[in-house]
């Protein structure tokens, strides 16, 4: 076997391919695919074991932009696909590739099956609230309302939460990242990757030719300070320009409250303290929409649980040894014979 | 049953007969599945040639006493040669008012009719939509008939055993099964050893269950001495010497799966999902973890396939299995496999349709959707299995198939072969080739779209292997680099040599051997699938008149034998046999040019031998 000997040390650009990367221009999966490629250096993850597996769609094209094994298989089967690649070689680093109509219309089913039996991958969600590759479509995470050549009308029917739906599909980790945030998207990137299991991330992803702005109310720039907030365990929930708003337990109630530092006796004491291993609170994170709430971004759940191949294999090696070396010739004869002469 | 002579065996003056077909029926929660099993082993440990077929009802535990609950169990056995479940049963075992009702019109003349009398009652009459007691009203004057109150007998054969009522009760089938021993002169022990393994950890039920057994032969020997009834010898068959077992589809299927693996030196990656009548083999599989099998139940069929793709990309053979519904879920992720050219075993039990259909009874009408049920022009290979037993050698084969040539294979199997049992030879698992698969691990100007000059097939570089990283999908890729390509004539390209490749199989596959009789002749009855056994059969009795009739059996439906052609041109008629509006048949005109004539039934039952016999006398006749 030959073994090609890798350089000392792979930087970002080792895991590009040599691809022309087609997505249009502005598109915020760009700056996902870079930093997706830094978090690799950063891991210094072995080329030949990290794989990834795409459905259909914009984002689906992620593959073909890295160095990596990759394939790019049928809309919204990733999971599966993933899941028999994960079950066949439990030592690959698998990250599912997807969009919000890849994963939550065509492959809701599979999204709820990868996370509700803790595969252990890396299943990334490019939500833009919008059908790009068939050309500007609504889709199942559209706000209501929403004009498109499907809805030229406005959209009538209910969104849904990606966030919420992974946590109710019982996720064991869930995080939230922006597309043109390079700076800490690897670091999300890298939680995912720590946690063995099933890791969710969805990255708010701006499609700047059919949904163009459509999360500026959090993610501009000059209003991202007020209406995000960056939620890390461990520490107080606080956000603001100037850091002096919080969120709180309303008293009596199983809701959370905006609050101000300084204002009506509230100290940084009174404040939620992060639990990501607190599913509730990961619940009441993800619910909170702009412009009442800031959208909390990073890692709101984590919860590590038994990987799904790992039970898996651990029943077949316990056959194994149950019965070591099985020979063909015993099964065929295992049943009542008899002799013809 | 042809033909009959008195003998006496061990003291006990019995008819000599030929061949019997005996059906056993009774309520889906009567244990009839179970006691045609026992019956069976202990028929082929008697040495006789036979075949069998399950029938019952899609309805788990349809309400008891009703019609649509019956459960039926066939099997037909003798000294001679014996290759279908027989056309109409000699002896019936109806062990409720129902099944008497929708069997005893199948029931050869003069038959043999054992009912359970205790189960006869106002109640179970009305529930069967019998105005009249049957056994009173003259309606089975022509048959013969052993009418004993089976139920309270065994109540009775059980009472010291401390079982409940309803336990008690169940112990009834055991009875019946008895009685049957005692009338073909069966040795019990076999079915005393099984109840003592089955039942171990509860005694006191293996031994009701043995106290009915006896209960029954001895309910036998007591009419037998009273001159009543006339108990039966059925002569060894003369049979291939060697080892046997007997074996149903489910399990050859398996076994061939798993005897196909080793040979190519790769796990197995199954995914499945639960339909009729398919699931079992999963359940198979589910068992046998240790010949380095992983079993995945899916979410859904598109899953499975999914999955199973998963298992091929990531270096095992991936397997899933279904029935026609499943199938068409499938499809998509088989273009896939098509178009990323990668080995995967599609298993199809096939199921009357369309839709649901009847999930529990046997049909061939999935060879379209095998063959060319795809988008695009997406062509792979189908194989399919003709007995219970033939399915261990074609899932062997279809593992060939798929590895050597980086391909989907279809295996197309029924409802019938997979629940039917036959007697098998066991091979030595030893003396079957091997086909090792060899990943691609060279780095030196690696490209997945490298093919072989021969096969076609491409390299097979898996996850994993340093260096040799490299993206597939389902966009078109270059002939050349196997990167993204809409260019045109790579298109033409591309697809010209997704079909040579399966077309060239031709090449790879034995040419298409007469079944039964010459290679020319009058009429060549042509078929597929568990048909096999009522063709065979009608030609061997049409033969014996003199008549130049033969028999062909194709295994591989796509690509066909290359001699397919020339060997039908050899004879003046074709019939093409198939429980389907006619399939195959196109398929035949369309590559051949040959005016072959239809045999279809679609009635979800297998053929009887006397259709096909009949079809293919008028067809001498014309």
């Amino acid at each position: 076997m030959n073994i090609a000997t890798p350089p000392e040390k792979l930087t970002a650009k080792d895991y590009a391919s040599d691809q022309e990367v087609r997505w249009c221009p502005g598109c915020g999966d760009y700056a996902i695919v870079r930093a997706m490629q830094k978090t690799l250096a950063d891991l210094q993850a072995p080329m030949e074991k990290t794989v990834f597996i795409s459905g259909i769609g914009c984002a689906a094209r992620f593959p073909y932009y890295m160095s990596t094994y990759g394939f790019h298989t049928i809309h919204g089967r990733a999971a599966s696909l993933a899941t028999g690649v994960k079950l066949a070689n439990p030592d690959l680093d698998i990250w599912v590739i997807s969009g919000d109509g890849d994963s939550l219309s065509i492959g809701g089913n599979h999204l709820m099956h990868v996370l509700r039996r803790n595969v252990d991958l890396q299943y990334i969600l490019f939500n833009n609230e919008i059908y790009g590759l068939t050309k500007g479509q609504y889709s199942p995470t559209s706000k209501i309302g929403t004009r498109s050549p499907s809805t030229p009308l406005g959209s009538v029917d209910s969104p849904l939460s990606a966030t919420l739906y992974a946590l109710g599909c019982g996720a064991r980790f869930v995080a939230r990242g922006i597309d043109s945030q390079v700076k800490s998207l690897p670091e999300v990137f890298k939680r995912a990757h720590a946690h063995r299991g099933a890791s969710f991330v969805e990255i708010f992803q701006n499609c700047i030719v059919y949904n163009d702005g459509v999360f500026d109310q959090f993610t501009a720039k000059n209003v991202a300070a007020d209406m995000q907030i960056v939620v890390e365990h461990g520490k107080p929930l606080i956000f603001g320009t100037d850091k002096d708003k919080g969120l709180r337990m309303k008293s009596g109630k199983i809701e959370l409250e905006i609050v101000t530092i300084g204002k009506n006796g509230v100290t940084e004491a009174d404040l939620m303290v992060h639990d990501e291993t607190n599913k509730i609170l990961a619940t009441l994170l993800a619910q909170m929409e702009a412009p009442a709430y800031p959208v909390a971004i990073g890692v709101l759940y984590c919860d590590p649980a038994e990987t799904y191949e790992s039970a898996v294999h651990a029943q077949v090696e316990a056959e194994k040894k149950a019965h070591p070396s099985p020979n063909l010739n015993d099964l065929l004869n295992s049943a009542p014979t008899w002799t013809v002469e | 049953m042809e033909g009959s002579t008195a003998v006496a065996v061990e003291g006990t003056i019995r008819e000599e007969v030929e061949d019997v077909v005996v059906r056993f029926a009774g309520d889906s929660g009567d244990g009839v599945q179970i006691t045609g099993g026992q019956f069976t082993l202990t028929t082929a440990l008697a040495g006789n040639d036979l075949s069998t077929f399950p029938d019952f009802p899609a309805e788990i535990r349809a309400p008891q006493g009703t019609t649509f609950g019956v459960s039926a169990f066939q099997i037909h056995f003798g000294s001679r040669e014996i290759r279908t479940a027989g056309d109409a049963p000699d002896v019936l075992v109806a062990l409720n008012p129902a099944a008497l009702k929708v069997n005893v019109a199948d029931l050869n003349k003069g038959g043999l009719i054992i009912v359970d009398t205790g189960a006869f009652t106002d109640r179970n009459l009305k529930k069967a939509g019998y105005e009249k007691n049957p056994l009173e009203d003259g309606s089975l004057d022509g048959f013969r008939l052993i009418a004993a109150d089976i139920t309270k007998n065994t109540l009775e054969a059980v009472k010291d055993h401390g079982l409940s009522q309803k336990e008690a009760v169940r112990c009834k089938n055991m009875y019946s099964l008895g009685l049957v021993y005692w009338l073909y002169g069966r040795d019990r022990e076999p079915t005393t050893n099984w109840l003592n393994e089955k039942f171990g950890k509860r005694p006191e039920i293996a031994n009701s269950n043995i106290a009915a057994v006896n209960a029954g032969h001895a309910f036998g020997e007591t009419t037998e001495v009273s001159g009543e009834t006339t108990a039966y010898f059925v002569a060894p068959a003369a049979i291939e010497p060697g080892l046997y077992r007997t074996i149903t589809g489910i399990e050859a299927v398996s076994y061939g799966l798993i005897a196909g693996a080793q040979k190519a030196h790769l796990p197995i990656t199954f995914a499945g999902y639960p339909i009729t009548p398919a699931s079992a083999i999963l359940h198979t599989l589910s068992k046998l973890k240790q010949f380095d099998i992983v079993t995945f139940q899916a979410e859904d069929e598109i899953a499975a396939v999914c999955a199973a793709l998963g298992g091929s990309y990531a270096g095992t053979l991936g397997v899933t299995a279904s029935s026609g519904p499943g199938i068409a879920l499938k499809t998509e992720a088989i273009g896939l496999a098509i178009a990323v050219e990668l080995p995967l075993i599609v298993i199809n039990v096939q199921r009357a349709g369309p839709s649901t259909g009847l999930p529990t009874k046997t049909e061939q009408s999935d060879l379209h959707q095998a063959v060319f049920g795809r988008n695009a022009d997406s062509p792979l290979v189908v194989v399919a299995a003709s007995t219970p037993a033939d399915n261990f050698e074609v899932a062997i084969e279809v593992v060939r198939l798929a590895t050597k040539y980086m391909t989907p294979v279809m295996l197309m199997t029924d409802g019938y072969l997979a629940n039917a049992s036959e007697p098998w030879k066991i091979p030595d698992a030893d003396a079957i080739d091997e086909f090792p698969v060899e990943f691609h691990t060279d780095t030196k100007d690696f490209s997945p779209s490298h093919r072989d000059p021969e096969t076609l097939a491409r390299n097979w570089a898996i996850p994993g292997t340093p260096g040799l990283e490299h993206r597939i999908g389902g966009i078109e890729k270059s002939y050349d680099t196997g990167n993204i390509s809409y260019d045109a004539d790579n298109h033409q390209k591309m697809t010209d040599m997704r079909k040579n490749k399966i077309d060239r199989i031709a090449n790879d596959i034995p040419d298409q051997e007469v079944t039964r009789g010459d290679d020319k002749g009058d009429v060549a009855v042509i078929g597929w699938g568990s048909t096999f056994g009522p063709l065979t059969r009608a030609v061997q009795k049409v033969r014996a008149d003199g008549h130049k009739v033969s028999h062909i059996h194709i295994r591989h439906i796509w690509p066909m034998p290359k001699n397919l052609g020339s060997l039908l041109s050899n004879f003046k008629k074709v019939i093409v046999a198939e429980l389907n509006t006619g399939q195959l048949i196109t398929v035949i005109r369309s590559e051949y040019l040959v005016d072959a004539q239809g045999l279809n039934k679609i009635s979800g039952q297998p053929f009887k031998v006397s259709e096909v016999e009949q079809a293919i006398r008028e067809s001498l006749e014309k």
